[in-house]
């Protein structure tokens, strides 16, 4: 009985495992074929079943003027806007949650709860409706195709997330440990920063990977409000595609966008298991 | 330094959460706010500290408005019956945080707060995390870190409230030894409760709150033997005293078929709907009393609780030891009769064994 228990559980792991697994794996190897590898049947083996070559990593760095692609800035330029944009959202979406769970705030019939579900009312519209009206407010103020724009968009489209996450999130902390803050001598402000915020991390770190996440994989705002000054990373891969499908190029360019969020997730892990996230609030 | 407060009232739904309460505090006092749940005493606690701003009255404090001043400057501390401490510091950072805050030298810290750790027993907790102390354990904590600031007022609401029996008690002996200590000679100790063994215990000035208002302010003594109103007496009494309507005529006291001869302080009264208040502690079981019937029998502790009917009366009376009843049983009981209440119908006091009114 216990050894079918442990056969079984390590066999599932196992098939998990090849299930998560394979994409990446397929993905990597496709990254180093040609096109007679690709097309030539399924083929997995470097050396053996094919001859591998760095040509879809190299036309991923060269310039177009020599038929490359060159996703470095776009890389770049995705990363600086959701880093940036993921940031600004955390800090407005945090103070706006915390107020929106401590203080009442009343406008003839809107009450806190009206301005919550305001917030995630921008997520509920599909973006395609959203899409327009920002498309208008980025020219009338001369930011279509800017790095900026795109800052201002994505922190409308995350900051709602990091809204709804941290109410919810605050509403849990009990409110007597603001009071005896307060009775101890800080003010609010100081008891919002050393005493809620503290106790806040493991919301603040759910928020931040929820913003970074949706921020770095959009592609329809990206695509709709630049056009040639700046791109995005996910409009540039979708670009590689031309009469002839890249797969090489392709796959090399998706494991290189997935790079940083297995990489945030690797740190999340980390803390995780170290146990700094549970049992800060009963 | 006196805390007084003229004519508090809060009202943020349909009902008063404090009516038009008045009183005046004087350093170097214990006072309880004796009241049932949801009676306000939280809420008259919280205004104190100033986390709470009422809709209309005056709390002055060493002749300076104390409403103008924010929490943060008003130097109280406050102890809440959850066990509320800072989950992210351990159990030295947590006492010394309000140190912390007014910026005082480290080394002056560290002794406080060795101190304050020592005067509530838990010396060499103080590299503990808060969540892996006990429940009396956390409230000691809060208990230290409330001491620490050497506040002006000390607000404890029902402290021991979410704690078990046996720590309850232990903790309670502690806060008397704290506060005969005289904690500090200038400090007002306010302390709310629901229960009346500990506003006995710690025998300091009561006031009895009930829907926000103050029924009866005095000494804790004062409190038990002369209840000024029916009201007063249920709340300062656990289990609740006995109330049977009775009437009063020829020197004796009539209901249910029972005569009773009236005691000096009661046969002077002769109005109509009087009321007979007799404490559960002073029925007893008697061979040649009159006959009751058992609905229910609950053992506490020592003591056998006995839930008795008769006609339409029913009473409850507490024995000191443990007896076994069953329903239905038929017991027969004296009633200790000098030590009769009296209240009229309006549920004012009317005459007291111990000398209050006509006694």
């Amino acid at each position: 009985m216990n050894k079918l228990y442990i056969f079984l559980k390590y066999f599932f792991i196992v098939v998990w495992t090849v299930f998560v697994v394979a994409p990446f794996l397929w993905a990597l190897t496709t990254s180093f074929k040609d096109f007679q590898s690709v097309n030539g049947g399924v083929t997995y083996i470097p050396w053996v079943d094919f001859e591998p070559n760095l040509e879809g990593w190299k036309v991923l760095i060269k310039s177009p003027a020599k038929g490359g692609v060159d996703i470095i800035e776009p890389y770049f330029n995705s990363l600086f806007v959701t880093c940036t944009a993921s940031l600004i959202s955390i800090i407005l979406g945090t103070l706006s949650a915390y107020a929106l769970s401590r203080y009442t705030f009343k406008a003839g019939f809107v009450k806190n709860n009206d301005i919550t579900f305001f917030f995630i009312s921008q997520r509920i519209m599909p973006p395609i409706v959203l899409s327009i009206p920002f498309f208008l407010f980025l020219s009338s103020i001369n930011l279509l195709d800017s790095l900026t724009g795109l800052i201002v968009v994505y922190i409308v489209l995350l900051m709602p997330i990091a809204v709804w996450i941290m109410v919810d999130f605050f509403n849990k902390v009990p409110r007597e440990i603001d009071e005896t803050a307060l009775i101890d001598g800080c003010n609010p402000y100081q008891a919002f920063l050393k005493v809620v915020l503290p106790n806040s991390i493991p919301g603040l770190i759910v928020a931040g990977m929820f913003c970074i996440i949706f921020g770095w994989i959009d592609f329809f705002f990206a695509f709709i409000l630049t056009f040639t000054e700046v791109q995005l990373l996910p409009v540039k891969i979708v670009a590689l595609n031309s009469s002839v499908t890249p797969w090489w190029s392709l796959s090399a360019s998706a494991l290189v966008s997935v790079a940083p969020l297995i990489i945030v997730a690797f740190i999340v892990e980390r803390y995780l298991s170290k146990g700094n996230l549970s049992g800060a609030i009963k | 330094m006196d805390l007084v407060a003229n004519n508090l009232s809060y009202k943020p739904d349909d009902q008063y959460h404090l009516n038009e309460v008045s009183f005046n505090f004087k350093e170097g006092n214990l006072y309880t706010i004796l009241g049932r749940t949801l009676s306000g005493k939280t809420t008259l606690l919280k205004t104190i500290a100033g986390l709470l701003t009422p809709d209309s009255g005056e709390i002055e404090f060493d002749g300076k408005n104390f409403l103008k001043i924010p929490v943060w400057e008003r130097n109280v501390a406050m102890v809440y019956q959850q066990f509320i401490n800072y989950p992210h510091l351990n159990v030295f950072e947590n006492i010394a945080f309000p140190l912390k805050q007014r910026k005082i030298d480290q080394s002056i810290i560290k002794e406080k707060v060795m101190d304050a750790l020592k005067s509530v027993g838990l010396l060499g907790y103080e590299n503990r995390k808060i969540q892996e102390l006990s429940g009396g354990q956390q409230q000691r904590v809060s208990l230290a870190r409330s001491l620490v600031k050497n506040a002006k007022i000390l607000l404890l609401d029902e402290p021991l409230v979410n704690l078990d029996y046996k720590l309850r008690e232990q903790l309670r002996e502690e806060f008397k030894n704290l506060f005969s200590k005289g904690l500090a000679d200038e400090t007002i100790l306010i302390y709310s409760t629901t229960d009346p063994r500990e506003t006995m215990e710690l025998n300091g000035e009561v006031i009895v709150l009930d829907e926000g208002k103050v029924l009866q302010v005095g000494p804790a003594k004062e409190i038990f033997e002369n209840p000024n109103s029916l009201k007063v007496a249920e709340i300062s009494n656990d289990p609740p005293m006995n109330i049977i309507e009775a009437k009063i005529s020829d020197n004796q006291i009539r209901f249910e078929g029972i005569d009773v001869e009236a005691p000096q302080h009661l046969s002077k009264l002769t109005e109509d709907g009087l009321k007979i208040g007799l404490r559960s502690s002073d029925i007893e079981l008697n061979e040649n009393g009159h006959e009751f019937e058992v609905e229910l029998a609950e053992i506490s502790g020592s003591e056998t609780l006995l839930h008795l009917k008769r006609g339409d009366t029913k009473i409850i009376v507490s024995i000191e030891e443990v007896l076994n009843f069953k329903i239905h049983d038929k017991v027969k009981i004296n009633f200790k009769i000098n030590r009769a209440y009296a209240f009229y119908a309006n549920g004012k006091l009317a005459s007291s064994p111990f000398g209050g009114l006509n006694g």
